[in-house]
């Protein structure tokens, strides 16, 4: 939800003295593949992650005179796609990712579909075979814009030298208006080497294009009522807090009126975790607390989030004695996976306002939040620390979030590494949990850290990936080390894919099929091939030190963490379960 | 005041004294949509993907050249309805979406192929149902129809006595009746129809 796009940026007079200087110290458009360009130009857009060939040529060449805009070739297509999907996670702003027709377009694929399950604004442009040729299967032809239909929020395939430009334009503009999402432009090599003199606009939507502003007064009215009536009042802050830029007003509201606030996984950080009101994170993986609240709250304010159910569990047992006011941007969410008893249409900025607004004291809940806080008491975040090793991998997460400033970034692959990342760290800041969610995507980890550092150079970022996931997109740590970023990449190496053997372990009587990797490379052996530092760590006593030569590298470093491969993800409320029925151990399990 | 009873599968709670399931009822849908390529992969792409039962998909031009008009005929539980039209309001290319009432003016086309060894038969069929013959041959009559579902599902079983060799039906062409727009274009800044709904359930109880 950045402003950038939608907002005319000066007024007439000086736009009019910036055009005239425009063309006077830069050529005009020429081409299509120039109008592309420019249209990136006037979108401000600072880094583009891609990997070239044959069809997208004209729009590379394009760019060769522009250092305004710094290309990120990265090793993969795939790798581009969550880089830059991280960079508009960490900015609020589109990333841009690029590559050439037929398989790399396909190989964007995952990441497109990453970015719109968990909103990310994206943009990506692929190259195709020229207009002449599409249709005949011809050399690297692939149906792009019907590949990428279900999986982006608006695909454009571009049609005239013309009108590049501002296709490119609208594709940006909905990326990042509205509910922000991934578009993509499809452009054929006739159309980008197509002559045109058309400079494209400013980026815009359609003019059919308009989001909703602010929820229906009626409603408000009705909700906050309810609210203010309610004894067991929470407040369930989804990415949509982040991603509409509410958090300064979410935690006003929630501290004003005493309402404790409970974060959905792509919503961590929307709320200081370690505040009191603060009640954690919620879901299959979430804290005790959290879903307990969830259990017994009698008035839920959700904002921006889609219910999904790895947070939901059963629909059946969901929130069952809560009125649910339910606010969105996207009116299709609403009573999508859970029926809305306020439907609250709307930005959630402004919609936390005007609840503000309207609610008429706070609810008289004092009785429960000491319940909630008895529930912390009781249901703690626990790990069993042995003296010996192996080591815990939730000590590795704890010491480095210990050691590392507030605003840290962290990064993480999919699979319980991801989950004791989320579990074990402390969020106090919104945009600072880059990680895959609705999509779960393996791999998601390297790639996402070159893209967060990138696009927040002043902060620190750390990446918890799994053996199994940074076999899938690790080759970009060459693109870390080409680009010499101070990432760290800890990977939680458990000789398995953890996740699978946990539930093989819990759910299929321990048949551990095709989930154990004994036979996976040292990782810091494999950091150093590509130039990067190269780490490993097994004992307990070396591990404050390991963390602290890989801050201190002057680059990539890659710390390889001997974690105890027995060490199983907790608490847990298996699929489909009763969020109050939450196992703690293996043998609580048993009895759910 | 505070609701009780749980939330079925649908994620409802249920009212213990209202029904609790949610019958499939059929309605039609009638859409303006941008005249761009892709349009129409894009919207039974979605009804697909989301599984949405369509009975029927028609899709022509309007009056105006820039737009075209889709209407489709689901089949729905009431929830899986409001879904269908809000998921495709969501559509970018999508300019506006209505359900039409019960009372729509409402036509399909069916064209069917009989065997022709009993002309004057036919033919009476034929003016029965208000038909039209469009070819006829010594061995096959091929007629034209035009009604509401239950007309055409009468007039086909009707036929089936001369034995029906093929037939096609066209699908649903609906407009709502009288001065009400079937579905128009949006005016900037309209508050979505979903807060209009909201509000009369708010306010009716
Ligand atoms: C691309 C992809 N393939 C398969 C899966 C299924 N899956 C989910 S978690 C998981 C295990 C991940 O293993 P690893 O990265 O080693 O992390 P760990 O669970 O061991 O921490 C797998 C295979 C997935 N989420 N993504």
């Amino acid at each position: 939800m950045s402003e950038r796009a939608s907002v005319p940026k000066e007024d007439e007079e000086s736009a009019e003295a910036d055009e005239a200087e425009a063309e006077t110290t830069e050529s005009a458009v020429e081409t299509g593949a120039e109008a592309v360009v420019a249209a990136l130009e006037n979108a401000d857009v600072e880094y583009l992650f891609g990997v070239t060939g044959g069809a997208i040529m004209p729009v590379y060449d394009a760019l060769y005179e522009h250092e305004e805009m710094t290309h990120i070739t990265m090793a993969h297509e795939q790798g581009a796609a969550h880089a830059a999907d991280a960079y508009g996670i960490v900015t609020g702003d589109p990333g841009v990712c690029m590559a050439t027709s037929g398989p790399g377009a396909t190989n964007l694929v995952t990441g497109i579909a990453d970015a719109s399950m968990d909103s990310d604004p994206l943009i990506a442009l692929t190259g195709q075979v020229p207009t002449d040729f599409v249709g005949n299967d011809a050399f690297q032809e692939t149906d792009t814009i019907g590949v990428t239909q279900p999986v982006t929020k608006y695909n454009i395939f571009a049609e005239d030298a013309d009108t590049v430009g501002d296709d490119v334009g609208e594709a940006f503009a909905l990326a990042d208006e509205g509910r922000q999402g991934p578009t993509l432009v499809d452009l054929p090599k006739d159309v980008t080497k197509g002559e045109t003199d058309q400079q494209p606009g400013t980026p815009q939507t359609p003019d059919t294009y308009n989001p909703p502003e602010e929820a229906d007064e009626v409603i408000v009215q009705a909700a906050v009522e309810a609210l203010a009536d309610a004894d067991r009042p929470v407040i369930l802050a989804g990415g949509g807090v982040i991603k509409g830029e509410a958090c300064d007003e979410l935690r006003q509201f929630a501290r004003e009126y005493d309402v404790p606030v409970i974060t959905t996984m792509p919503g961590t950080g929307a709320f200081p975790e370690d505040e009191d009101l603060s009640m954690g994170i919620a879901g299959m993986h979430g804290t005790g607390f959290a879903n307990l609240a969830i259990s017994n709250t009698d008035f839920m304010l959700a904002v921006g989030t889609r219910f999904d159910d790895r947070l939901t569990g059963d629909i059946e047992t969901f929130a069952p004695d809560a009125e649910i006011a339910h606010v969105d941007i996207d009116p299709a969410e609403i009573s999508k996976n859970v029926q809305a008893d306020y439907p609250l249409v709307g930005d959630a900025k402004r919609v936390i306002r005007q609840l503000d607004d309207a609610l008429p004291a706070a609810p008289d809940a004092d009785e429960w939040l000491e319940t909630c806080d008895r529930w912390k008491d009781e249901y703690p975040l626990d790990y069993e620390t042995p003296e010996d090793e192996p080591i815990k991998p939730q000590y590795v997460v704890e010491k480095y979030d210990e050691l590392t400033p507030d605003d840290t970034i962290v990064c993480a692959g999919v699979g319980q590494h991801q989950m004791w990342a989320w579990q074990y760290w402390t969020y106090t800041e919104p945009r600072t949990w880059v990680t895959s969610h609705g999509l779960g995507t393996m791999g998601y980890a390297v790639p996402a850290a070159i893209g967060a550092k990138l696009a927040a150079p002043e902060k620190e970022v750390v990446a918890f990936d799994g053996d199994g996931s940074f076999l899938m997109t690790g080759q970009e740590l060459s693109v870390a080390v080409r680009e010499n970023l101070n990432i760290t990449i800890v990977v939680l190496n458990n000789e398995a894919v953890g996740m699978v053997r946990q539930w093989q372990d819990g759910f299929y009587e321990g048949r551990r099929m095709a989930s154990e990797y004994p036979w996976i490379p040292q990782f810091d052996k494999l950091a150093e091939a590509y130039g990067a530092q190269g780490l490993r760590v097994e004992d307990y006593d070396d591990v404050e030190e390991t963390i602290q030569e890989a801050r201190e590298y002057d680059g990539p470093s890659v710390i390889d963490a001997i974690i105890d491969p027995s060490e199983n993800v907790y608490p847990m409320v298996p699929s489909g379960g009763d969020n109050a029925r939450f196992a703690l151990n293996e043998q609580h399990l048993e009895d759910i | 005041m505070h609701p009780e009873g749980r939330r079925n599968e649908q994620g409802i709670r249920i009212d213990p004294e209202a029904e609790a399931e949610h019958p499939p009822e059929r309605t039609i849908l009638s859409a303006l949509v941008k005249n761009e390529p892709g349009v129409l992969a894009e919207v039974s792409g979605l009804f697909s993907r989301r599984q949405f039962n369509i009975e029927s998909l028609t899709v022509g031009t309007t009056i105006d050249d820039d737009l075209s008009r889709m209407t489709i005929a689901i089949e729905e539980p009431r929830p899986g309805i409001d879904q269908a039209k809000k998921q495709l309001e969501k559509q970018i290319p999508v300019v506006s979406v209505r359900e039409l009432d019960t009372d729509a003016v409402q036509r399909e086309l069916v064209i069917l192929k009989v065997n022709g060894q009993e002309p004057d038969k036919v033919q009476a069929v034929t003016e029965m149902y208000d038909g039209e013959t469009l070819d006829a041959g010594p061995r096959t009559i091929t007629v034209q129809l035009t009604g509401n579902e239950q007309k055409i599902d009468d007039a086909i079983d009707a036929y089936e006595q001369f034995g029906i060799r093929e037939l096609v039906r066209t699908g649903y062409a609906a407009l709502a009746r009288g001065e009400a727009p079937t579905a128009q274009v949006k005016q900037p800044n309209t508050a979505p129809t979903d807060a209009q709904v909201a509000t009369q359930e708010v306010s009716d109880d």
